[in-house]
Parts: structure tokens; C-alpha cells; sequence
């Protein structure tokens, strides 16, 4: 039987019966369907926007880090945040900026970093705490064909987060999802 | 001059400095030479003003007159800004806006720097985040001074001419007043004589790499933004960015 949905009912998507109260692991589960606006093959937790989650009583209190200060996303990704909750029934919930530690792309999982490889953006290389970023350019692998016979073409591309990069072998222009 | 009226004129400045860099570089999306180069100024544009907003943010808490950041933004006059002289000045040709970048971008990643240890929390934290994007701008706006100062003898004669051009708007940013010694001395602000020295340093050895001459170390420089007097450039540049918000007050999409 196809059950009816009434369009205003929040509690839709409901998981736990009433009066139960899911644990931080299954929220941070369901957080993972939230998927990044601008690169929807990752999701907010993996690309560690979502620092912690913590029962304050009843209220579900949702510690987000932004990536970049001016990005667009930010207002959009705390939305869905906020909408994934209170369809899972958990309207009674806080979401929280913490600016400190500032985001950096050591916090996306490996995981995270194969899919945005498959996806055909080039995934930070190495670590943003171990080097400086004064430095020189990284080697940058070319998602398409894995050569790094590859030349930065800007260091800003079609997001804060990018930069846009050419690879000298299979001559396929790539996003590179720079290192901060 | 309590310490709170002084961290409200300094995250104005700071504010202030961001938003209208952001708004001259954004009148170069649909000029720029480049796709490449129009996709960096608006990223660069993006990122200030996403500083600017946490800035403003704050500075409309510590105010505590109801105002919030659009406020700030929007609806307040030309005198009641206090952003830097040399963010305000017109974007030129390309040459202009670089060197007018990259000497913004050396003073304002030494400050961001210094500010990362303010005994303000929470300035140190937007400076942290801050500081890890205009690495990257002072990566860029370096790099084409280098590429024009060492370039064609075109290149070389025009970014000469915009490093001479915009050299009396760099000496502002190095000064301070009341208000800087105050949190200074507070902990919160930063250390301008070690941003100045460290700012000329960074600024001596780019132009040298450049082949560009420096301009005599006396030369005169301009002073006011900090405290609320502009150059002609700002009330039209506030004209347009402001226009909407008081056409219609409080309008949404």
C-alpha cells in the first residue's frame, strides 16, 4: 500500500519512535546524506564541516565550521543541515559557528578525497599543516588520466576552494581543490 | 576613547577595508583580461567580503546599537566609513589594480598575522581563517607584479607607473592612532611598527625581483580613511553599492 504524506508534516522522514532519542553516531549518519551544494559526490561530514554533536539536554546542539569566509554555500549548507534534522524529527536542535580551529582540507577523509578524484576534481594534495603554503606549487596528479605532468593555469577557479589546473598529457583542463 | 569604542573603529577599519576592496574588484567582472584573471578577482572579491562580514558582525555586536552587519554596510555615509585610503582608489588598468592589490595584500597579511595572537579571541579567529585565503591573494598579486615588472618593456613602464600612482595611498595602513595604541597596549591589536617593518621588507624584495624602482622612502603619504575622510572616490563607489538597500529599504529575494 503506498502510504499517503501529508506536504506540511515535518516529521516525515521520522527514524526513532516517539519519545526515543537517537545517539550522536546515528545523527552523524544521517548528517552524512547532507551533500556539499557545490560538490554533491561529498558530504558535509566528510569534508569536515561538521565539527561535533552533542545532546545539551534536549536540544541537539550542531558545531559547523565554515570552509572559506566568503563562501556562498555556507548559509545554504546550514540550511540542509537544519532541514535533514527536523525531517528526521529532530526539530529541537542548535546549530553553532565555530570559527577556531579556522576549516582546513587535512579534516576531508580519504574516502572524501577518492570521491572528488572519481568525480574529476583533483583532491588536496599532502598536508596543510606540514608545509607552507608560501611554498612552492604542489605536484598535482590529473584526475582524468594520473599524470602529473601537469600545469596550474590560476591559482582561483570556479569556487573559493579550487584552483584551475591543465594536465600537459591528456590536455583535459581540472578543478584542484586547494590546499588550506 | 574607551577600549570599546576603539575596537569598534578598528573592526570598522577592518571591515570597512574588505567590503570596498571587494566592491572595486568586482567592477572588473566582465572587463578582465582573462577568464582566468576574472575568476581570481572575484574569488579575491569573495573572499574580503566574507572577512568583511565577520568584521561587521562583530563590530555591530560590540556597538550594541541595534545595527547589524548590512547595516553597517548599507546605510552608513561616506564620513562614517573607515576603511583605507588605498582600497577606495579606482581600479585603473590592470597594472593599477595588481600593484594597489599587492600592496594591500602584504600589509594586510602581516596584520592578520599579528592579530592571530589578539588577546580577543574572537578576532584571532576570523584573523586565522582570514590569514589562510590572503595567503593565497599575496601569492597572486606578488606574482603579477613580478610577471609585469620583469616583463615587456610595455609591462614594465605601466606597472611602474601604477606602483608611483598608488604609493602615497601605502603609507596609511602603517600609521596608527589613538585607537591602535589603545589595543595595542590592551593586547588585541597588532603591532604596527613590526607590520611596517615586515611589510617593507616583503615590499622591497618583490619590486627588486620586479626591476621596479621603489619610490623614495620620504615621499608624502595620505592620511584620513582611518578616521572617516576619503578621497572623491569613495561617495560614488558607495553611490552604487548602496543604492538598492536605501532605494528599497529592506528588500529580499
Amino acid at each position: 500500500m503506498v502510504q499517503q504524506h501529508d506536504s506540511n508534516l515535518i516529521a516525515t522522514d521520522r527514524r526513532w519512535p516517539e519519545g526515543t532519542r537517537p545517539s550522536t553516531d546515528e545523527i552523524w549518519h544521517l548528517l552524512e546524506e547532507v551533500p556539499d551544494p557545490e560538490v554533491p559526490v561529498v558530504n558535509v561530514v566528510e569534508l569536515g564541516i561538521v565539527r561535533e554533536l552533542a545532546w545539551n539536554g534536549d536540544i541537539l546542539e550542531v558545531t559547523l565550521t565554515p570552509t572559506y569566509s566568503g563562501c556562498p554555500a555556507t548559509h545554504f549548507i546550514e540550511e540542509e543541515i537544519g532541514a535533514a534534522l527536523n525531517r528526521a524529527g529532530l526539530a529541537n536542535h542548535r546549530l553553532k559557528q565555530r570559527l577556531a580551529p579556522a576549516w582546513t582540507t587535512d579534516w576531508i577523509t580519504d574516502a572524501a578525497r577518492e570521491k572528488l578524484r572519481a568525480f574529476g576534481i583533483a583532491p588536496p594534495q599532502g598536508s596543510a599543516s606540514k608545509r607552507s603554503l608560501l611554498g612552492e606549487d604542489p605536484e598535482v596528479t590529473c584526475p582524468q588520466c594520473g599524470s602529473t605532468h601537469t600545469e596550474q593555469v590560476s591559482e582561483f577557479g570556479s569556487t573559493a576552494c579550487k584552483a584551475l589546473y591543465r594536465c600537459k598529457e591528456c590536455l583535459e583542463p581540472f578543478d584542484y581543490f586547494k590546499c588550506i | 576613547m574607551t577600549e570599546q569604542q576603539a575596537l569598534f573603529e578598528y573592526l570598522l577599519r577592518l571591515g570597512d577595508s574588505g567590503t570596498i576592496l571587494s566592491q572595486r574588484l568586482c567592477e572588473w567582472i566582465g572587463n578582465a583580461p582573462a577568464l582566468e584573471e576574472e575568476l581570481a578577482i572575484g574569488n579575491v572579491a569573495l573572499d574580503l567580503l566574507g572577512q568583511a562580514r565577520a568584521w561587521l558582525e562583530y563590530a555591530a555586536e560590540v556597538e550594541g546599537a541595534g545595527r547589524d552587519a548590512d547595516a553597517l554596510a548599507f546605510l552608513r555615509h561616506e564620513r562614517e566609513y573607515r576603511n583605507l585610503l588605498i582600497v577606495e582608489q579606482a581600479n585603473g588598468n590592470f597594472a593599477d589594480t595588481m600593484a594597489r592589490q599587492y600592496l594591500f595584500d602584504a600589509w594586510h597579511y602581516f596584520m592578520l598575522q599579528a592579530l592571530c595572537t589578539s588577546a580577543d579571541e574572537r578576532i584571532a579567529a576570523i584573523a586565522a581563517k582570514g590569514l589562510k585565503e590572503v595567503t593565497y591573494h599575496l601569492r597572486r598579486s606578488s606574482a603579477w607584479v613580478k610577471r609585469l615588472g620583469d616583463g615587456t618593456e610595455e609591462s614594465h613602464a605601466k606597472m611602474q607607473d601604477a606602483i608611483d600612482e598608488i604609493w602615497t595611498y601605502s603609507g596609511e595602513m602603517l600609521i596608527g592612532d589613538e585607537a591602535d595604541q589603545l589595543l595595542l597596549e590592551a593586547g588585541i591589536g597588532a603591532d604596527l611598527e613590526q607590520v611596517k617593518q615586515q611589510w617593507q621588507a616583503h615590499v622591497t624584495a618583490t619590486l627588486a625581483e620586479a626591476t621596479l624602482t621603489q619610490p623614495a622612502e620620504d615621499s608624502y603619504m595620505q592620511t584620513g580613511g582611518k578616521q572617516g575622510y576619503h578621497t572623491e572616490q569613495l561617495g560614488f563607489l558607495l553611490a552604487e553599492m548602496q543604492y538598492l538597500p536605501r532605494a528599497y529599504p529592506g528588500a529580499s529575494w
